[in-house]
């Protein structure tokens, strides 16, 4: 008998019990479902970190105050003259520019709206570092920032807040902490990170902030954003940077008091964290495949004591040991098989419905279903059918004929 | 000289029940002739079924020699008297054993199945159902056909490797007696125009009177042979 015909007789067989064969697959249809639904769930998720994290700019590092894995005594901040040192050329040739920033959530008001935004105090390398482009007007130059001006750049966010619309908004005030500052500028969309939004934020100019708005002792700076020429440079850039902060704050090898990150790393770091959690996931789902498996068994085994007299005659008439092993197998593979086939719609379904939730409340996330997962699915399926129906095919070939002729 | 079909010699059957040993079969010997109806007769116990199973390889017994249309078959393995059975006997149950989900065609066809025939399964099913009279219901369930012709059906499907032997095993055991003649009839007359040997297993005197040779067994030996 070769296996086309086994395969044909095996769906008569299934279909001839549909409600049974029905609740049979039920569990490899969870199973499966679960598993796609988790792993499209954790690589959208991934996607969307990853995504966000490349969208703050490119070729970025990150220097923060404070060494964030060792405890070091005497931590000096980081001050603006730190940040001017490490445009360097000579010494940081990596370097393309830098950043220093001084943040705060400030309370910012016009004409009776009000809302909480991040305001940045930037220089005018911030533009360029951080990826931004404008949608009107101009960013902060040279001259705000000597001159201390009263200007702003707003987010979109803040103008949807504020005004209702993103048009137009150059030459009016707002106040920030009751401070009038005209709008010389509007960013354009840059959608949310895993950072916080990234189009609810106001950029100042740094002199102005951190004299009327955010005060820090010492010319402190919270964050200095530093960018390499290239990708290849930004190791060498991470580099130089570390090496003109230790001299300049005299440090001891080994126990910096700053902390630098690059983008790689906050990506590999979040990838670690997702990575783990699909696996967590993906494990949780597959636990209820096998639970899945130990059905088909069950139900196979059912079957083969229900028809134990149809194996007797079978072998009878002269059906061989493997006539009978092929026979069930391709019956517990085929059930399997086409749950793993209807799991694979339901993941699907379910990654769907997860994204439209996730857009629905405005987190850009979508889950994705890779072919990977699709094959991976339907191979586990069918394997987990062709292993739970082992015991139960071979106790039907095992049967002796005259024993199971005489059953009833 | 007639081709002898069944040659027998000895042939000992010994079951094992807990710590006690049950003989079945005492010492069988006997030969059965191409073309010949013989009939098996023998009250409950007597190792009557027992014989049948070995002779149908479906069994082997403990000891002794069985040779089938010339081939030794007590010593073969399961798969090897799988064959046998596919290529050489053709069985008739009391209970018919169809295939309840499938048409009668594709019972029929069963035993092709397994020998690896292809194309030309479905004429050959055709005509052994043809042989039988089924031929305009081949494509009725075995529910959808009343006893009698389910029993055709089973014939056809015994009929369809052209077996040496055709095992019946109390073949209108469930029939009325009207249907039971019929298929008697049918079962002489494929003897009579095919010259397949046929071995009849009863109790039922009026079904063995069909055989021209009656064996009798008791207690596992013969006890007679006309």
């Amino acid at each position: 008998m070769n296996l086309a015909q086994a395969a044909l007789e095996a769906v008569e067989s299934l279909t001839s019990n549909k409600l049974r064969s029905g609740l049979t697959i039920l569990g490899i249809v969870i199973g499966v479902a679960a598993v796609i639904a988790m792993l499209a769930v954790g690589t959208g998720a991934q996607n969307a970190i990853t995504g966000s994290i490349s969208g703050i700019g490119s070729n970025l590092l990150f220097v923060f105050q404070g060494n964030f894995t060792e405890t070091v005594r005497n931590v000096q901040p980081l001050t603006l003259a730190d940040a001017y040192a490490l445009k360097d050329e000579f010494l940081a040739p990596s370097v393309a520019a830098v950043a220093p920033v001084l943040q705060k959530s400030l309370t910012i008001t016009y004409s009776g709206e009000q809302t909480t935004a991040q305001v940045n105090g930037v220089t005018p390398d911030y533009k360029s570092v951080r990826n931004y482009t404008l949608t009107e007007g101009d960013f902060i130059t040279d001259e705000n920032m000597l001159g201390q001006s009263s200007v702003v750049v707003i987010g979109p966010e803040v103008a949807d807040a504020l005004f209702n619309r993103r048009e137009g908004l150059v030459g009016e005030t707002i106040r920030i902490e009751g401070q009038p500052f005209r709008i010389i500028g509007v960013l354009a969309s840059k959608g949310g990170s895993s950072f916080g939004s990234q189009d609810n934020v106001v950029m100042a100019p740094y002199t102005t902030t951190a004299q009327r708005l955010i005060r820090r002792s010492l010319d402190r700076v919270d964050t200095i954003y530093v960018q390499a020429v290239s990708p290849e440079d930004v190791s060498s850039a991470s580099d130089q940077v570390a090496q003109i902060l230790r001299s300049r704050h005299r440090t001891n090898l080994g126990a910096d008091d700053f902390t630098i990150f690059s983008q790689e790393d906050f990506v590999s770091t979040a990838n670690t964290i997702t990575g783990v959690l699909t696996i967590f996931l993906g494990g949780i789902a597959a636990i209820s495949l096998l639970v899945g498996g130990i059905g088909i068994m069950n139900i196979m085994l059912v079957s083969v004591t229900e028809r134990t007299r149809e194996i007797g005659l079978r072998k009878a008439i002269g059906a061989r040991k493997r006539d009978i092993m092929i026979q069930f197998l391709t019956e517990s593979s085929l059930l399997s098989l086409f749950g793993g086939l209807v799991g694979i719609g339901l993941g699907w379904l379910i990654a769907f419905g997860v994204g439209q939730i996730a857009a629905a409340s405005n987190t850009p996330f979508t889950p994705s279903v890779g072919i990977d997962a699709i094959l991976l699915a339907t191979l586990f399926s069918t394997a987990v059918g062709l292993f739970f129906g082992i015991y139960p095919a071979n106790r039907a070939a095992s049967l002796e004929p005259v024993e199971a002729l005489r059953s009833e | 000289m007639e081709q002898q079909v069944i040659v027998a010699h000895d042939l000992k059957k010994i079951y094992q029940m807990g710590d006690v040993q049950v003989q079945a079969l005492a010492g069988v010997s006997f030969s059965v002739r191409q073309g010949e109806i013989l009939a098996i007769m023998g009250p409950s116990g007597s190792g009557k079924s027992t014989l049948m199973n070995i002779l149908g390889c479906l069994d082997r017994p403990t000891s002794g020699e069985y040779i089938l249309d010339g081939e030794q078959v007590a010593k073969l393995n399961d798969d090897q008297l799988a064959s046998i059975r596919n290529r050489k006997v053709g069985f008739v149950f009391q209970s018919f054993n169809l295939l309840p989900r499938s048409t009668a065609l594709a019972n029929v066809e069963l035993p092709l199945r397994y020998a690896g025939v292809g194309k030309e399964r479905l004429e050959r099913a055709q005509a052994s159902l043809t042989a039988v009279g089924l031929i305009d219901r081949m494509y009725h369930k075995p529910t959808e056909l009343s006893g009698g012709q389910q029993q055709r059906v089973a014939i056809a499907r015994a009929l369809i490797n052209n077996p040496a032997i055709l095992m019946a095993d109390e073949p209108t055991g469930n029939l009325d007696s009207k249907s039971g003649k019929e298929i008697m009839e049918l079962i002489i007359n494929l003897n009579k125009e095919r010259g397949t040997t046929i071995i009849l297993v009863t109790h039922d005197p009026s079904i063995a009177q069909h055989a021209r040779r009656v064996i009798r067994l008791r207690d596992g030996l013969i006890v007679e042979d006309v």
